[in-house]
């Protein structure tokens, strides 16, 4: 019988005390049986425990159910310690329990790929920085093996990461990525920030997400401060979520056409990209969303006048984007180039834990907005997109799907705007809480886990951006696949480097 | 063939190629709603490219610069050898047909080379891929001049696409639409366009032509690129005069005629290219053995 482990909600806060702490065996035990079950590892990270050590957490969520599970266990750091590795067991946990190893020297043994994650200097100890994407690739021998290695720097204007092909001929036998070229210690700058800087930290967190950052972490300190925040502030928050959907989703389209070179899609979509953006820019100034999501509520309300034009322009922009993109699937040429490529079956992406629409497009029924919906999501459903068949045609479709069910979702609740405030003054957090808000952004889950200490101060902050569970997914579907698929395939997951690295 | 229009054709070889790419950029930005670059932007670019400086990586030697160079050398000497519309060509005799094909074999060598001489793994891969697929294109378009030889009986390019093309196609029309559909396929691979190449990606694992010339930079890149339009041009000239077979009697309307096929084919060119995706890297050979198939087709109907 293993250890009980706290069960809590999306976005309810909990007293500190609550939380188990169990030795570490009862511990692995504990995630090891969750994850039999069919739970997720949302998270599992460390922070510090003073003399005793490092305090390992570990968040899982059984989605079905709709409750997150949490637990923590107390471990030394002296030389010859650490703990058996969950990952031989729970493939999911092998990116987490490589930065335990990088961030806090906790040595998960018998770990298959104990690498650098985004070669930090260890929080704790003597230990120096990494020289970033200098690290023992893994290597293919052979008569007719050649190694390929693209970036950190790229053609096109995009992030840098590596990426170190292992092919024979055409055909890639496997790809290692190896990130950690944007790290700016967000994480930890959230941490000793007195406060008024956070949200912007948050907000460029990763860019393209500045509203489910913004969201994640707005949920988070409104849960530990106990805030009450208005319904007309909820509904606004939902509707920029599902902008920045829109926004992304449409762009990703385009981007996927222009990676076929199939032309007038990837015209149009860039353009039709910038519509949606436009949308979110009418409310609060920018067409990312920076300003917008806030504390307390919201940092713009929407007059009805606004309200019935972007209701307009919602719809003429989606009746663009219908056409657009109803070429794409109408064209062979396209077809043959989207279908079969970068497969990665419903078994791969449970093992290794894929969220989001790279998640849905493997056949995996998971989204935080039905799961554990937070907000307005509570009382407003969106359906789950889902198509069994893995392939960049798969996240493609299911990134339409998903476009048509938000734009829906935007026009229905900007036609039904609840009335009051949008926003209330955001309180002191209170001592000795803890809170983990899930948001489904556009990539995905996106996931962030504070507590405060005795005095009411933030001292534990962890993010986990979806692209952190999904870069796994992308090296996954390139096995076997033509090294000359690989853009394509990485358009498919279109992956935040930054939300990784943080 | 008059002095004048030997002038002329060479003016025109010598002239025209960037033109092509600006139609067809053109084409493209309108099936886009762009407005698009300027007609005459590939001549911005070439003048922009020839006043910047070169970077040479130090692992290359000399066999760099020649790539480019002889590539568009053996482009230019081929270019002398194709009639351009009615008016034949600048210089012609028997078998130079043979000299036509080997010496886009010889341009190509040297650019791969000179690829293989960067020692960057994606310059070795576009040089592997380009290799593959010319010993494809190659019979294609071998098997289709076969067609023309076994017409016409001369192995001579401006004999065999000269005054008595026209009464071909109404005895073996069918050969020579097979032939045109072979032409077509050889050029766009040649000229690395969609759907076998994508000029204008920046997906360095995804080109075929463009990945070989990375490492060019400045004049010499202009040279690559300038090459690469002649390539078009004198490619594009074989398919116009073969399916304009007409003969005017006049010189400048022949000439007129044959600039209207150029521009023509260049809209054909942007129509492709805007109307349906890349085909996957693995199925461009499919195609290519394709249009060898054609070409020996022609062959068959002609021996019944």
């Amino acid at each position: 019988m293993s250890a009980e482990l706290l069960k809590v909600r999306n976005g309810r806060a909990f007293a500190r005390a609550d939380v188990p702490a169990i030795p570490v065996d009862e511990w692995r035990r504990a995630i090891l049986a969750r994850v039999a079950e069919g739970d997720r590892l949302v998270a599992l990270f460390g922070t510090d425990g003073g003399e005793q050590g490092v305090q390992l957490w570990a968040v899982l969520a059984a989605d079905r159910a709709g409750v997150l599970r949490l637990g923590t266990t107390t471990i030394g750091t002296t030389e010859g310690g650490g703990y058996l590795s969950l990952t031989p067991e729970c493939p999911q946990a092998h990116l987490f329990e490589r930065e335990l190893f990088e961030l806090w020297g906790v040595r998960p043994n018998g770990h298959p790929w104990l690498k650098p994650v985004r070669f930090v200097a260890p929080r704790r100890g003597e230990g120096v920085a990494g020289k970033v994407g200098v690290m023992d690739f893994y290597r293919v021998e052979g008569e007719e093996i050649h190694e390929v290695a693209v970036g950190p720097v790229h053609a096109g204007v995009i992030e840098p990461g590596h990426f170190r092909f292992q092919c024979h001929g055409e055909v890639v036998f496997h790809l290692e990525i190896s990130l950690g070229y944007q790290h700016r210690g967000v994480e930890r700058a959230i941490v000793e920030d007195a406060g008024k800087r956070r949200i912007h930290y948050v907000e460029t967190l990763a860019g393209d997400t500045t509203i489910g950052h913004a969201s994640a972490y707005c949920h988070l300190v409104e849960a530990l401060s106990g805030d009450r925040v208005p319904p007309r502030a909820l509904v606004l928050r939902a509707i920029a979520l599902e902008l920045e959907r829109l926004a992304n989703h449409t762009g990703d389209l385009g981007a996927l056409a222009n990676d076929v070179a199939f032309l007038p899609t990837a015209s149009y979509c860039g353009r039709l990209r910038g519509d949606f953006l436009n949308l979110t820019a009418a409310v609060c100034g920018n067409r990312f969303g920076r300003g917008l999501v806030r504390a307390g509520g919201v940092g713009f309300d929407v007059d009805d006048a606004l309200a019935a034009d972007m209701v307009q322009r919602l719809d003429a922009a989606m009746s663009d984007v219908e056409s657009a993109v109803r070429l794409l699937w109408s064209s062979a040429s396209v077809l043959a180039r989207f279908e079969n490529t970068g497969r990665v079956t419903t078994e791969t992406a449970a093992a290794l834990g894929l969220v989001g629409v790279a998640a849905r497009a493997s056949g995996l029924d998971r989204d935080v907005r039905l799961d554990h919906p937070w907000g307005f999501y509570r009382l407003h459903k969106i359906p789950v997109s889902t198509l069994p068949s893995g392939d960049v045609f798969a996240r493609a479709y299911v990134r339409w799907a998903e476009i048509r069910r938000s734009a829906q979702f935007a026009r229905e609740l900007l036609r039904s705007l609840p009335r009051g405030a949008s926003r209330v003054a955001h309180g002191p957090l209170a001592k000795e809480r803890v809170c983990v808000s899930l948001v489904e952004g556009w990539r995905g889950e996106i996931c962030h886990v504070g507590a405060t200490d005795e005095q009411g101060r933030l001292a534990v902050y962890k993010v986990i951006d979806p692209s952190f569970h999904n870069w796994s997914g992308l090296a996954m579907a390139l096995r076997d696949q033509q090294i000359s698929d690989f853009p394509l395939c990485n358009k498919s997951f279109d992956l935040s480097y930054c939300g990784f690295d943080l | 063939m008059s002095t004048v229009d030997t002038a002329l054709h060479v003016a025109l070889t010598l002239v025209a190629p960037p033109m092509l790419l600006g139609v067809v950029n053109k084409t493209k930005a309108a099936f886009a709603g762009r407005v698009g670059p300027p007609l005459l932007q590939p001549y911005y670019d070439l003048a922009r490219l020839s006043r910047k400086g070169m970077v040479f990586s130090s692992t290359t030697t000399w066999v760099f610069v020649a790539g480019p160079v002889v590539a568009l050398v053996t482009t230019l000497a081929a270019a002398v050898l194709v009639p351009f519309g009615a008016r034949g060509a600048a210089l012609s005799f028997a078998g130079d047909m043979i000299l036509f094909a080997y010496l886009f074999g010889l341009g190509r060598f040297f650019t791969v080379a000179a690829a293989l001489d960067t020692g960057s793994a994606f310059e070795g891969m576009g040089g592997a891929r380009e290799a593959t697929f010319s010993v494809l294109a190659e019979p294609a378009l071998f098997l289709g001049l076969m067609v023309l030889v076994r017409l016409s009986g001369t192995s001579s390019l401006s004999t065999m696409l000269g005054p008595g093309l026209a009464h071909h196609w109404g005895v073996m029309g069918a050969s020579l639409v097979m032939v045109v559909a072979s032409f077509v396929v050889v050029l766009l691979v040649e000229s690395s366009r969609v759907p076998f190449d994508d000029p204008n990606t920046h997906l360095e694992l995804t080109m075929i032509h463009e990945v070989m010339v990375l490492d060019h930079s400045g004049p010499l890149f202009g040279v690559v690129l300038y090459g690469a339009a002649m390539k078009l041009f004198v490619l594009g000239a074989l398919v116009v005069r073969l399916v304009l077979p007409m003969d005017t009697a006049h010189a400048w309307s022949d000439w007129g005629l044959f600039a209207l096929g150029m521009i023509g084919l260049s809209i054909g060119i942007g129509v492709v290219e805007s109307v349906m995706a890349r085909l996957r890297m693995r199925q461009v050979p499919n195609l290519l053995v394709g249009a060898c198939l054609l070409s020996a087709f022609g062959i068959v109907l002609l021996a019944r």
